[in-house]
């Protein structure tokens, strides 16, 4: 009997071990405790939502919400929504899509709920009109997302920095310093030759992004892609302007060379090592978590170079894969309702894309302490309602990555302003074929 | 010799005994196929996680794959033809390759040095032997992240060191061999140690006998290292190599955090420290989703691999004029 018993018993582990290592990946189904279940919202960067969670979970006892990726890139938070997507599984029960990248999801609307199912349709006036578009598939039959935000701009700067530099502080006294891209390099010029120790801007490719976005919004409405989606990065004269514009900032040496996002822009912002940054609605809650508390009452909010324009903004979308897409489409109602939009601005700054809650006082007599009680309502609220948007084609984000690689590629002084532009041409196309 | 890269437990044969004859067979029946068992969690495993991915990743390399999209149409070697014409996918390899070789060389001398240094009587002998594992335990991320500070372009410390002694700040995330060298420095700091216990184990299991009749003969301790030491260890270089070659050539997660802010997985503004793995993550997922031609990026990564590692262990067998001999064990 000796041995016999402990051959089977070393055969009934080996059996063993192989099932847990195939039991191992099985699911991770979420157990519904007394009919209580568990929203996941998936986000980047700031979307200033935590307060908004409470009052709606105090209002709905059966749901919880979870939310993930709060301060991630947005580069690092797109991958893994497509993967998601792609593999039918991980997603949240609400994802945040950017306008970017809204086209490429889009393209395959079968991934998310039809919220025109849902009921959509009734609230399409509480969008601008572009903003309700943008969520459209392009037979206009499926919505995939709702808006949340628009990127109305900007430009941030230091006071301290400016007031170094012998520059006025007051913002409409700074806003009247730069009524073009021009006068804003010259302000740069007299700015550098001061040396103050600082650069007059952070980097190049945001201010070409914002140059680009405006020149194209004021113009056809279109920039690395025309409305019937060829590529036109070559031959669109609002690419070459804001390209040419970039370029004489760069010339007059007036960037830090910081790579936006990287570690040393955000350690730029706390040395406080520039003094302008091209600044989005978004971008205020971005500059706040970077510069630290200690900054508090040193940035001031002008008026944009040039003629409005806007840069970013997102919707919200519920995944067809998700186990709660009722209770998520709701909460999606929640968060992109005029009071859901008022909450996000009044926590992080995001721009409403509601006519309603533009015209709300909350909104219109908004004050960013942070920003020395900049009347950010006003700033950003004002050319929100008459905004042009800029269409995005199919390839829009791979584009926009080579062009402000050539950008980055001239700031260095790795190529010259032509080979940068050749560059951008070839690697553009190069990357709209993939 | 007592290092067999490949050494196997000796079989014990099975006790012969009178059994009931339900015993016999069942015995039997043990004997035969039990083995299998016995080995099946691994091949298991191996083939849901090695086989499967590597047929799929063929398969998926032969059609245009859009991640998102439904259709996949199938366009044979198409991905390949294209790739093989792809002037950035050259440029990930001529990268990765020479990170590898300013990163392995100087980490296998180092490690050998380490390890006859540590093999040597040394105070607190144990405690140095474990220290050197340190940084091989240490997260790769948060040593990226850390070298990546360290690298800074403006806020760096290198480059303050370097100001101190009076050389002019490097770039080092945007000089394509500035960004070689600050990579196999991370590369290095964490498999260093790890290679000289490699070297270690096997230099302990050297007999002491012919270390005392080279000292009577009057050979130093440097003659010995290179007469007896290296020759014996010969099985172990070529493991160490070809581990490395692996790990190396598909090193990711060093460069790819070696680089912040947008769009780190091009490795610099003009590919300057982009890997192959980087390159094939690139196309795959962000933002080209084109999941075919990212698997054809894995499938010649992986041919290459192979080839690198067969002409490796090709050099290190000439070197040392055919195979070792084992030793009098």
């Amino acid at each position: 009997m000796g041995v016999f018993p402990r051959r089977r018993l070393a055969v009934a582990l080996v059996a063993a071990t192989a099932l847990l290592a195939t039991a191992g990946c099985a699911g991770d189904d979420e157990p519904a405790e007394n009919g209580q279940i568990t929203l996941t919202v998936d986000v980047f960067s700031q979307f200033g939502y935590e307060e908004l969670y409470k009052e709606y979970m105090a209002s709905h006892p059966n749901v919880k919400i979870v939310e993930r990726g709060t301060g991630t890139n947005l580069d690092d938070y797109s991958p893994k929504l497509t993967q998601w997507l792609a593999a039918g599984k991980g997603a949240g029960d609400v994802v945040a899509i950017e306008e970017g990248l809204m086209v490429e999801y889009k393209a395959n609307p079968d991934n998310f709920v039809n919220l025109l199912d849902h009921g959509a349709a009734e609230l399409k006036g509480n969008f601008m009109e572009w903003k309700w578009n943008q969520g459209l598939s392009a037979d206009g039959k499926k919505l995939i997302g709702l808006g949340t935000d628009v990127g109305g701009m900007a430009m941030c700067y230091r006071k301290d920095l400016f007031a170094k530099a012998g520059l006025p502080t007051d913002r409409d006294a700074v806003s009247k310093l730069w009524p073009t891209w021009q006068d804003y390099i010259r302000v740069g010029e007299q700015f550098t030759a001061k040396k103050t120790g600082a650069s007059f801007l952070d980097a190049a490719t945001n201010t070409f992004n914002t140059i680009v976005l405006q020149t194209a919004g004021n113009a056809q409405g279109y920039h690395y892609y025309d409305t019937s989606d060829n590529l036109v990065v070559d031959s669109n004269p609002a690419v070459r302007q804001a390209w040419d514009t970039t370029m004489d900032i760069i010339d007059s040496g007036l960037s830090g060379k910081y790579g936006s996002w990287s570690e040393e822009w955000v350690s730029a912002f706390k040395q406080a090592k520039f003094a302008t940054i091209a600044c989005p609605a978004w971008m205020t809650g971005v500059i706040e978590g970077n510069a630290g508390p200690d900054a508090k009452g040193k940035w001031d909010i002008a008026r944009v170079p040039g003629n409005g324009g806007n840069w970013g903004g997102s919707h919200l979308a519920v995944p067809k894969q998700s186990k709660h897409r009722d209770e998520a489409i709701e909460l999606v109602k929640f968060l992109t309702s005029a009071k859901g939009q008022i909450g996000a601005f009044k926590a992080k700054g995001p721009l409403p894309s509601s006519p309603q809650a533009l015209a709300d006082p909350a909104i219109v007599d908004a004050k960013n302490a942070y920003f020395s009680d900049a009347p950010v309502g006003q700033i950003f609220g004002a050319g929100a309602k008459t905004l042009k948007p800029v269409y995005m084609g199919p390839k829009n984000q791979a584009v926009r990555t080579e062009v402000e690689n050539a950008v980055r590629t001239v700031e260095l002084g790795q190529r010259t302003p032509d080979q940068g532009w050749t560059d951008a041409v070839t690697n553009a196309k190069k990357a709209a074929a993939k | 010799m007592a290092l067999q890269l490949d050494a196997r437990p000796p079989v014990a044969p099975a006790p012969r005994t009178a059994r009931p004859p339900r015993g016999i067979r069942l015995s039997r029946l043990d004997q035969k196929y039990s083995p299998y068992l016995y080995i099946a969690p691994f091949f298991l495993l191996f083939g849901v996680f090695g086989v499967y991915p590597l047929i799929y990743t063929l398969w998926v390399s032969l059609h245009d794959w859009d991640l998102l999209g439904s259709d996949h149409p199938f366009v044979g070697l198409d991905n390949y033809t294209r790739l093989m014409a792809d002037t950035d996918f050259w440029h990930a390899v001529v990268n990765t390759l020479g990170i590898f070789v300013i990163s392995t060389i100087p980490q296998l001398l180092a490690a050998l040095w380490l390890a006859n240094l540590l093999n040597r009587q040394l105070r607190a002998r144990t405690t140095f032997r474990m220290a050197v594992l340190i940084p091989n335990i240490t997260s790769t991320a948060a040593v990226a992240i850390v070298f990546g500070v360290l690298f800074g372009r403006e806020f760096g410390m290198v480059n303050w060191l370097l100001d101190l002694v009076g050389v002019d700040a490097i770039d080092w995330k945007s000089n394509r061999f500035a960004s070689w060298v600050a990579i196999s420095a991370m590369v290095d700091w964490r498999w260093t140690g790890y290679n000289a216990l490699i070297f270690l184990a096997a230099m302990q299991a050297i007999p002491r006998d012919l270390y005392e009749s080279a000292a009577i003969d009057g050979a130093n301790r440097t003659r010995q290292f290179w007469s007896i030491t290296v020759p014996l260890l010969k099985p172990t270089i070529i493991f160490t190599v070809i581990v490395s070659t692996i790990g190396g050539l598909q090193l990711f997660t060093e460069p790819r955090l070696f680089h912040s802010g947008t769009n780190p997985i091009r490795g610099g503004p003009l590919r300057e420290s982009q890997t192959v793995t980087m390159y094939m993550f690139e196309n795959a997922f962000a933002p080209h989703y084109n999941f075919g031609y990212g698997s054809a990026v894995a499938w010649l990564l992986f041919a290459l691999i192979a080839v690198v590692a067969a002409v490796n262990v090709l050099l290190l067998r000439r070197l040392g004029g055919g195979r070792p001999k084992g030793g009098p064990r």
